[in-house]
Order: C-alpha cells, then sequence, then structure tokens
C-alpha cells in the first residue's frame, strides 16, 4: 500500500515537471506552438481540478461544468471588451466599468461562477443519481442557448479579445509568461484542493459520498456539506475558463455545450477520478491525443472514441490507476 | 389568433411529443430494467435512419427501409450491448456516461467513415404524401398524423407487452428485484440483451420515421438524444407511462412555446426585438420546465421506483 | 496536419509547362476546415475545389497543409498557432463558418498572415474591422441575402414572410434581405439553431397573409424546412440563399426543392471557359457534381497562384497588392476586390431544376450587378 502511495506521488512530481519542461525544451528547439499546447494542458487540466472536487470528492456526477467553464470565459471576454471600448458595464444603481486586469478578472469570474453554483446546485442537489446528472446538463443547455440567442456580446459568434488581459509587471502576450501564470493558478488550485481532502470538510465529503446516513446521524447535513464543494469545484472550473479564453483570445458559446461537459469529465476519467493529479494527467493524455491522431487520420475522433471506451472498461483506475495501482479510495 | 391555427399547433406539439417518446421508451425501458444510462441511444436513431435511406434507396421502398431500419438498429443495439454495454450494468452512471459518450464519437465517425459526409436522400412514401383538410378550415400533412398514429399504436403495443406477455413479466420483474428473477432461472442476460435490442429497434424506427420528415445525417441524434433525456427524467427514469405523458408536455411546451413566446412579447415590445427574445425564452422553456418539475418533484412525475 | 501535401498533385502535372514563376520562395498555405462532425461536406468541397486548382495549375511552389477544425471555434484557435508558430504558413484559408473565422482571424492578421476565406464573411470584418491581410473570395455573409431582396421586389413580392435561425448569422440574413426588400414583411420568426422541426413555423405560415416566403436554414436545417413545407400543403412561393440548395444537400432534399429559387454567385452553367473547365474536371476528379463551396475553394486557389506569379509572398505589400489585383479567371466570371478586399461580384437567381435524375440549379436572372457589400463604406483602407 504505502508503495504504491509513493509511486503516485512520484508520478506526480515527474507530471508536474514535465509540464513546466515542456514549454521551456520548446523554445529551445524553436517550436514556440508546444508553449501555447502546454497552456492549453494546463488549463484543461485546471478545469478538471475543479471538477474532481464535485466528481472525485463528492461523488456528484455534473454533466453540467461546462456552464461554469462557459461562464468563466464570458466574464474575461465582456470585461475586457468593455474596457476595450472605454464603455462602463452598467451605469446604474452605480458605475462598473470594464477592467483588462486578470487580478480583477479572476475574482469577478470566480463569484460569478460561485454565485450561479450556488442557485444550480440549490435545486440540482436535490435530486440525486441520473436525475442529478440530467439536471445540471439541462440548466448548462439552458445558458448555452441564451449565450447563442443573446445578440448583445456576439451571440454564436462568440467575443473576440482583441488584446490578452494583463497581468501586473508580466507581459502575458509572451507566451512564456502566460504559461507560467497559468501553471502558477494550477498548482495554487491543486495544492488547496489537496488541503479540501485532507480537512475535515474533505472528509465529511467523503462520507456524504459513501454513506450518507451516517454523516447525517453525526449531525452535518449532507447537502450542506455537497452544496459547498459544487460551489468550489464550479468556481476553479469558472476560472480555468476565463484564462482558457485570454489563451484563445476569444470566447464563444461552444465553450457552454454539452460536448464540453463531457470533455472536462473525459479529462477528469482519462486521468483517473478523485486522484489529486488524475485532471493534469488526463488533460495531457487528451491534448496529446488530440494532437497528433487529428495529424494522422480525418477519423480521429473514432480513434478518440474507441481508446475512450477501453480506458472505461479496461482501466478503471485511469492513467494514474494504470501506472500507480488501485486507489484508495473505493 | 384564430382556433385553427391553435389547434394545429397543439396537434404539432402533439406529434413531435410522439416522435419523441419513440425515443423516450427505449432510453427509460433500458434504464428501468438494467439502470444504464444510454448516451448512445442518438447513434441507434442515427443507424436506423441510415439503414431505412440506403434500403430505400437500393429498393425504391419506403416500407422495405423502414423494416430495414427496425432490423438493423435492432441487431445494431444487441451487439453494442454483447461487446460493451454488458460490462457497464454493474459500474456507476460515470462510467456508463463516459463509455456511451466514447461510443457516440465511434459511431458517428464510423458512420461518416462509410457513407461521406453529406446528407442522404429518404422521402416520405406516396401514399402518405401531401395535406388532409381538418374540421376547422385548416390543412394537416398526413404523414404528421401518421406518425401521432404509429405513435400511439406503439405505446399501445408496449403496454400490452409490458402487462400480458412473458417478455413483459420478466421486465417487470427485472425492473423490481433482479437476483430472484436470476433464481427462477430466467437467463438474466439474453433477457438484457432482448430489452436493449427492442430500445434499439424503437430509436431506430424513430429515426427513419423522422428522417424522412427532416434530414438524414450524421449527428443527427444528439439534438433529439438531449430532449428524450429531458423527457424521461419530466416523466420518472424506468416509467414508460411517464415518457409518454413527458413526451406530450415536452412537444406541446416546446412547440407552444416557440409560437406563443414572441407574441407574448410583442405586446409590449418592437416586433424584431420580441421575436429575437421571444424565440431565445422558447429555446430555453423545455429545460426550465424539466428545472422546475424536478425542484418540486425530485424524481419526476412518474417516478418507477421510489 | 492530415498532411496532404500537394507533392502528390505536383508529380501528375509535371507536363504542364509553368509560366514565368515570380516566386522565389515556395508559398505554403495553411488550411483550416470542417471535415468531421456536422456540416463536414462543407469543409470537404472546400477543400476539394482548392486542391484541384492547384493540380491544374501544377506549380509546386504551392504548398498546403489541410487540418480538420471539428467546427469548434477552440480547435480552429489551437491549429492556426500551430500553423502559424510551428509550420510557419504564409497563408491561412479554409474556414466554413463565421463564428470560427471571428475566433481566429483578427489573430492571424494581426500576427501579418495573410487570411483569404473561402466561404465565411462576417460583418466585422468588412465594415470599421477590415484588415489589409484580410481577403475574402466568396461573398460577405448579407450578399445573397440582398439580392433575393431585390429579387422579390422583381417578382412582385409585395409580403413576406422571413425565417431565420436566432444566432448572428441569422440576424444578418434577415437584415440584407431587408436591405433591398421593398415590400411588406408579414412576420419575421426566429427559430432555434439545429432546429429540426418546423411545424410550428409553416403552421404561422399558413396562418398568415404572406405572398412568399424567405427563409434561411443552412444545412440539416434547411432539408428539414424544405422537406416539410412540401409536405404542408401550403402553396406559397419559397426564397433562399444558395446554401440550402447547394450542390451537396439538393440530392438529400429530393423533388421538394423543385422550382424554388435561390441566389448564388456561382452555378454550374455560368458560360466562361474557367467555369466549363472547373466543372469537368471536379466530375472526373470526384465523380460528383460540384457546389458552390467547391467552387469557392478553387477561386481561392487560383487567386493564390495568381498573386504568386506576380510577386514573392515574402514580400509582403507586393503579395497583397497582387492578392487585391484579383488577376484570375474566377469561375463566376467578373470578380474584383472592393476597398475592403471583399468581392464586386455579380449575384444570379438560380431555379432548381432536374437534369435527367439530377437536381440541379440553373440560372434565371440576374439579382443583383456588380454587388458590393453595404459594409465597405465603413472601411477604411
Amino acid at each position: 500500500m504505502k508503495s504504491m502511495i509513493s509511486r503516485e506521488s512520484i508520478f506526480n512530481a515527474v507530471l508536474l515537471l514535465a509540464l513546466l519542461a515542456a514549454p521551456y525544451i520548446a523554445l529551445q528547439m524553436d517550436e514556440p506552438f508546444y508553449v501555447s499546447l502546454a497552456t492549453r494542458v494546463a488549463i484543461l487540466a485546471l478545469a478538471g481540478v475543479g471538477l474532481n472536487i464535485a466528481l472525485g470528492f463528492g461523488g456528484m456526477v455534473s454533466f453540467g461544468h461546462a456552464a461554469f467553464f462557459g461562464v468563466g470565459g464570458y466574464v474575461a471576454g465582456i470585461l475586457s471588451q468593455h474596457a476595450f471600448n472605454y464603455e462602463p458595464l452598467m451605469t446604474w444603481p452605480f458605475t462598473i466599468e470594464g477592467t483588462n486586469q486578470m487580478l480583477v478578472i479572476w475574482p469577478v469570474a470566480l463569484v460569478v461562477c460561485a454565485l450561479l453554483a450556488l442557485a444550480i446546485g440549490s435545486i440540482a442537489l436535490r435530486t440525486s443519481g441520473v436525475y442529478f446528472i440530467m439536471i445540471t446538463l439541462a440548466f448548462a443547455q439552458m445558458i448555452y442557448y441564451f449565450a447563442i440567442s443573446w445578440p448583445a456580446y456576439g451571440g454564436e459568434d462568440g467575443l473576440s479579445i482583441y488584446v490578452r488581459n494583463t497581468f501586473p509587471s508580466l507581459n502575458t502576450m509572451n507566451p512564456m509568461s502566460f504559461f507560467l501564470i497559468c501553471y502558477a493558478v494550477l498548482i495554487v488550485c491543486l495544492v488547496l484542493s489537496m488541503l479540501i481532502r485532507d480537512s475535515r470538510f474533505g472528509a465529511a465529503l467523503q462520507v456524504a459520498r459513501q454513506n450518507e446516513v451516517r454523516l447525517a446521524s453525526t449531525g452535518i447535513a449532507p447537502f450542506r456539506i455537497r452544496l459547498v464543494a459544487f460551489v468550489i469545484s464550479a468556481a476553479i472550473t469558472g476560472l480555468a475558463g476565463a484564462l482558457y479564453a485570454d489563451l484563445n483570445r476569444f470566447v464563444s458559446p461552444s465553450s457552454l455545450s454539452w460536448h464540453m461537459s463531457g470533455e472536462i469529465m473525459v479529462f477528469v476519467i482519462l486521468g483517473g477520478v478523485g486522484r489529486l493529479f488524475g485532471p493534469v494527467a488526463g488533460a495531457a493524455l487528451f491534448i496529446v491525443f488530440e494532437f497528433y491522431l487529428g495529424g494522422v487520420t480525418e477519423h480521429w475522433q473514432l480513434f478518440l472514441g474507441l481508446v475512450l471506451l477501453c480506458v472505461v472498461l479496461f482501466a478503471r483506475g485511469g492513467l494514474i490507476g494504470l501506472i500507480a495501482g488501485r486507489a484508495r479510495h473505493g | 389568433m384564430d382556433l385553427a391555427l391553435l389547434t394545429e399547433q397543439l396537434l404539432n406539439g402533439v406529434q413531435f411529443g410522439v416522435m419523441l417518446f419513440l425515443m423516450a421508451a427505449g432510453l427509460t425501458l433500458v434504464f428501468g430494467v438494467m439502470g444504464l444510462i444510454n448516451l448512445a441511444h442518438g447513434s441507434l436513431y442515427m443507424i436506423g435512419a441510415f439503414f431505412c435511406a440506403t434500403v430505400a434507396a437500393a429498393t425504391g421502398s419506403f416500407w422495405l427501409g423502414l423494416v430495414a431500419s427496425l432490423a438493423g438498429a435492432a441487431a445494431a443495439g444487441a451487439i453494442i450491448e454483447i461487446a460493451v454495454v454488458r460490462r457497464l450494468y454493474d459500474r456507476d452512471h460515470l462510467d456508463q456516461v463516459l463509455a456511451t459518450f466514447a461510443l457516440i464519437l465511434i459511431f458517428s465517425e464510423g458512420t461518416r467513415w462509410v457513407f461521406g459526409s453529406f446528407p442522404l436522400y429518404l422521402d416520405i412514401p406516396k401514399v402518405l404524401q401531401g395535406a388532409v383538410a381538418l374540421p376547422g378550415g385548416s390543412q394537416y400533412p398526413v404523414y404528421r398524423l401518421a406518425i401521432i398514429i404509429v405513435g400511439l399504436a406503439i405505446a399501445f403495443g408496449l403496454y400490452l407487452l409490458i402487462s400480458r406477455t412473458r417478455l413483459g413479466m420478466r421486465i417487470r420483474a427485472g425492473e423490481s428485484d433482479r437476483e430472484m428473477i436470476a433464481a427462477l432461472g430466467v437467463d438474466i442476460r439474453n433477457l438484457y440483451t432482448v430489452v436493449f435490442a427492442l430500445g434499439a429497434a424503437l430509436a431506430g424506427f424513430a429515426g427513419a420515421m423522422v428522417g424522412a420528415l427532416q434530414s438524414v445525417q450524421v449527428g443527427m441524434g444528439e439534438p433529439v438524444l438531449i430532449l428524450a433525456f429531458v423527457v424521461i427524467v419530466i416523466g420518472g427514469i424506468g416509467s414508460i407511462k411517464g415518457a409518454l405523458i413527458g413526451s406530450i408536455l415536452v412537444g406541446v411546451v416546446d412547440t407552444m412555446g416557440r409560437f406563443l413566446l414572441p407574441e407574448f412579447f410583442e405586446l409590449f415590445m418592437p416586433p424584431s426585438q420580441a421575436n429575437s427574445v421571444g424565440s431565445a425564452l422558447a429555446s430555453m422553456a423545455i429545460y426550465i420546465l424539466m428545472a422546475l418539475i424536478l425542484a418540486l418533484r425530485p424524481q419526476g412525475l412518474f417516478a418507477a421506483r421510489a | 496536419m492530415k498532411k496532404l501535401i500537394a507533392a502528390s498533385l505536383i508529380g501528375l502535372s509535371m507536363s504542364v509547362a509553368s509560366v514565368a514563376v515570380a516566386t522565389a520562395e515556395p508559398v505554403k498555405v495553411g488550411m483550416i476546415t470542417t471535415l468531421s462532425g456536422g456540416g463536414a461536406g462543407l469543409g470537404v468541397d472546400v477543400r476539394d475545389g482548392f486542391m484541384l486548382a492547384a493540380k491544374l495549375a501544377g506549380n509546386d511552389d504551392l504548398e498546403v497543409i489541410v487540418e480538420d477544425d471539428a467546427r469548434k471555434p477552440e480547435l480552429a484557435v489551437q491549429l492556426a498557432d500551430k500553423m502559424i508558430q510551428a509550420d510557419k504558413v504564409d497563408i491561412l484559408t479554409g474556414i466554413i463558418w463565421s463564428n470560427l473565422a471571428m475566433a481566429v482571424v483578427p489573430g492571424a492578421v494581426a500576427q501579418d498572415v495573410i487570411y483569404i476565406s473561402p466561404n465565411a464573411g462576417p460583418s466585422q470584418l468588412a465594415g470599421a474591422g477590415c484588415n489589409p491581410n484580410y481577403f475574402n473570395a466568396a461573398w460577405q455573409n448579407d450578399n445573397l441575402h440582398e439580392a433575393m431582396g431585390a429579387y422579390a421586389n422583381t417578382a412582385g413580392y409585395a409580403k413576406s414572410f422571413i425565417l431565420a435561425p436566432n444566432y448572428p448569422a441569422g440576424k444578418d440574413a434577415l437584415t440584407g434581405y431587408k436591405r433591398f426588400y421593398e415590400g411588406d414583411v408579414a412576420d419575421e420568426v426566429y427559430t432555434k439553431l439545429g432546429q429540426t422541426d418546423y411545424a410550428a413555423e409553416i403552421a404561422q405560415i399558413r396562418a398568415s397573409d404572406a405572398d412568399s416566403v424567405y427563409f434561411f436554414l443552412p444545412g440539416g436545417m434547411g432539408i428539414a424546412f424544405m422537406k416539410q413545407y412540401a409536405q404542408s400543403g401550403v402553396d406559397k412561393p419559397v426564397l433562399g440563399p444558395a446554401f440550402s440548395f447547394d450542390q451537396g444537400i439538393l440530392g438529400a432534399v429530393g423533388d421538394a426543392a423543385l422550382g424554388v429559387k435561390n441566389t448564388s454567385q456561382w452555378s454550374k452553367d455560368i458560360d466562361n471557359p474557367a467555369n466549363k473547365q472547373f466543372v469537368e474536371e471536379f466530375q472526373k476528379e470526384y465523380g460528383r457534381l460540384p457546389s458552390l463551396y467547391a467552387s469557392q475553394g478553387f477561386d481561392t486557389a487560383n487567386l493564390i497562384l495568381s498573386a504568386m506569379n506576380k510577386a514573392d509572398v515574402k514580400d509582403m505589400d507586393a503579395f497583397r497588392a497582387a492578392l487585391k489585383e484579383a488577376d484570375f479567371d474566377s469561375v463566376r466570371g467578373d470578380f474584383e476586390f472592393a476597398n475592403n478586399n471583399h468581392p464586386i461580384q455579380d449575384i444570379y437567381v438560380r431555379e432548381v431544376v432536374k437534369e435527367g435524375d439530377v437536381l440541379t440549379n440553373k440560372i434565371i436572372g440576374m439579382g443583383l450587378e456588380n454587388h458590393t457589400d453595404a459594409y465597405a463604406k465603413d472601411c477604411k483602407m
């Protein structure tokens, strides 16, 4: 048991170092594109880290996390568009200006997504099982159709961010600087999710997943525990969405679609559900697949499907499970 | 707004609902008996439509195509069940969602590989073409009436199958207690394959019927799939009755929403803006309906197993 | 990636004498287009048209890299990054959808890469947001709708029922139609994007006192609408842009499309040598009739080839000037660029007819002659 856990830790460390080293090596080899590929991995991993808190730790199978991912992206897009055009976001009852400061955008994205998750969660968490999966999907679809048909911010055409938002004393247009920002955010959120997992709150969440009755008998309401976890999870995914918008300098309703929800789920599963670093491994694997398989055949989605199917059927612990053996959680 | 238009729209809503029922029935049956969420149900719908279009093009007969869609989708369903789905029954919903999501990718791209990227031709058979006069003066397409009748007939047939036949008895037994019927010596593996193939055949049949009215192309199953899930969640997962009532409810709310909401907003907005706002709200209407119902009844309207 | 590098094509056409080629450096073209999932037919046609032109020209300085965007804006951005940074392409092209174009084009042209659009023409890129590095070889999004609005006047329609999906291109379409249409609008209806059942809308059309129906429903939406409309017993004439009546879709719509008037800047029967050769060679190469998307891909390639004959791609100013001259034989006939690098062209009215067993289009009149778009005046170039 002990050796297995340490094998996982070694793998995690290697993974993080590799993700950090990859863009440096790419720069040395004069292949700047791989820097943005690594950035993509870091951001999508972050989205997965968010979902993992609900899905892996809390057993809440949310099929609607694209809602938070997309809304986070729209927060970044909308604020920076207003800053770009020098028009305030609203003037009544008080004036809110747009901004192109990441340090302002991030907290806004976190808060907006948290509030949204509070609203969705307080309805969705009354249900469980398939109903929960489907109601989260329904909420995401609602927001998706709203974004498509609401003309103010581009509708289906999406919203361009003409100049990447800024970060104090860094040039964010430099791919390496932007990668380091995303990487740092990823590390912070990984640490945060580790703290959550090992806290009393995390333990209660674990019990809520495994045995609701037992938790209720200790006087803790499972609903509240779940709701808090759901909100934290959504906020982190929303932050990833804001970074993703900045990476692409663009946000559109497709980041709200149910395919996106499915993909974020795939990152988590591919790496290993409930593993701290599962989403990182999963996102890296997914992006590498998409990129290289896309190079081999036009029908790459078929092979992606086959690989996914094999992972679900035969490698239940995901990538980390394959390498580090069975997880300690159930 | 006159009564004839209102009647016609109501009929449209019912027809849309009946079509959804054909999809939702299989989905809810598979969930009720095996406890499986099957996202690939939309792919079976697509497979049915492609079978029908291919056979109809080769033989010139829509009816042969319809038979082929039933047989082809049932066969595809049985193969999927034996090769993949069987391994998912005792997994959690997460694994089921993921594995069947993977199946969607495989089927969509596989179909495109075989049939190419262009939509296929499938037309309504001669006898069902055109429109008939309704009482009240307006006209209604024959084919849509046929869909309503066939759909309701299938609903009745399913009711008979489940309440009157030996297979139905086993299905009901499987819904309430799996170990029990295994102990009684029923070959549960075969039963599951049969149920899955039945659900697949229904989906394939719906795909063929609807394909003739809409378009036969890769990805055609996905929008319907999501609607079918909305239906079974509203109706209560596992309940055929719930699926029927849920489908009609969704069909009518969606159709009437598209039609009435823009008119409603026109009362206090310029027409162009009202249309845009109204139709935006209409496209969200069924999801709002679903959220409302689940907020009040977290197990749907007719929960099969409370 | 899908490295369909044109090398194989070049071998085939070594015998073609290459005319005074001015280019010193090879031109690297990155094509990002939709080859999988819904709507792949359009991307396949653009690619095939483009590759056919490259093959016929036999210019081995033209190197093409084709990649699939699966109709996802994020993936398109990633591919554009890759093509610009890793493959170091000189020109990007291929995008089918306006929302993908809006994701890719502003970033690409800002990095001094030329983008030539073979299909989408969002208004944001035609007006104040025009760019010397952005060329459109197809049309501005409103063009075909404007032409149909003009035709509706000629045909004497005075009350149109107009219909489009509720998204930006849909709203642009109806705005474009109304810009030239002088009659009244019976009703203006926006449907859900991706909707495939139009019973409710057809009932509204039936109940209205309109004398004509104008719809913009691209792809499967249009197929579904036409089939259902034909069954409904409503006999008001239908008008639409070519997108719902192009060669790739007509087969699926079937006889329901017969007789429908649609507007297009290209048609199979436009009488000029370039078009004759294109239609013939396309059928020979791919075994199907070309669509307007294929014609746009074909023209895009020929536009690039014509500029290669005049300037070195490394000399950006000269190359841009050479592109702007548009000195090639467009399959649609006369073609030149307006100040905003969007086409000035004729837009025809076609009718769907049956040639033997095959449904296709025939030109029956002119929608707008030498038409340029409404946004050109906002472009400061």
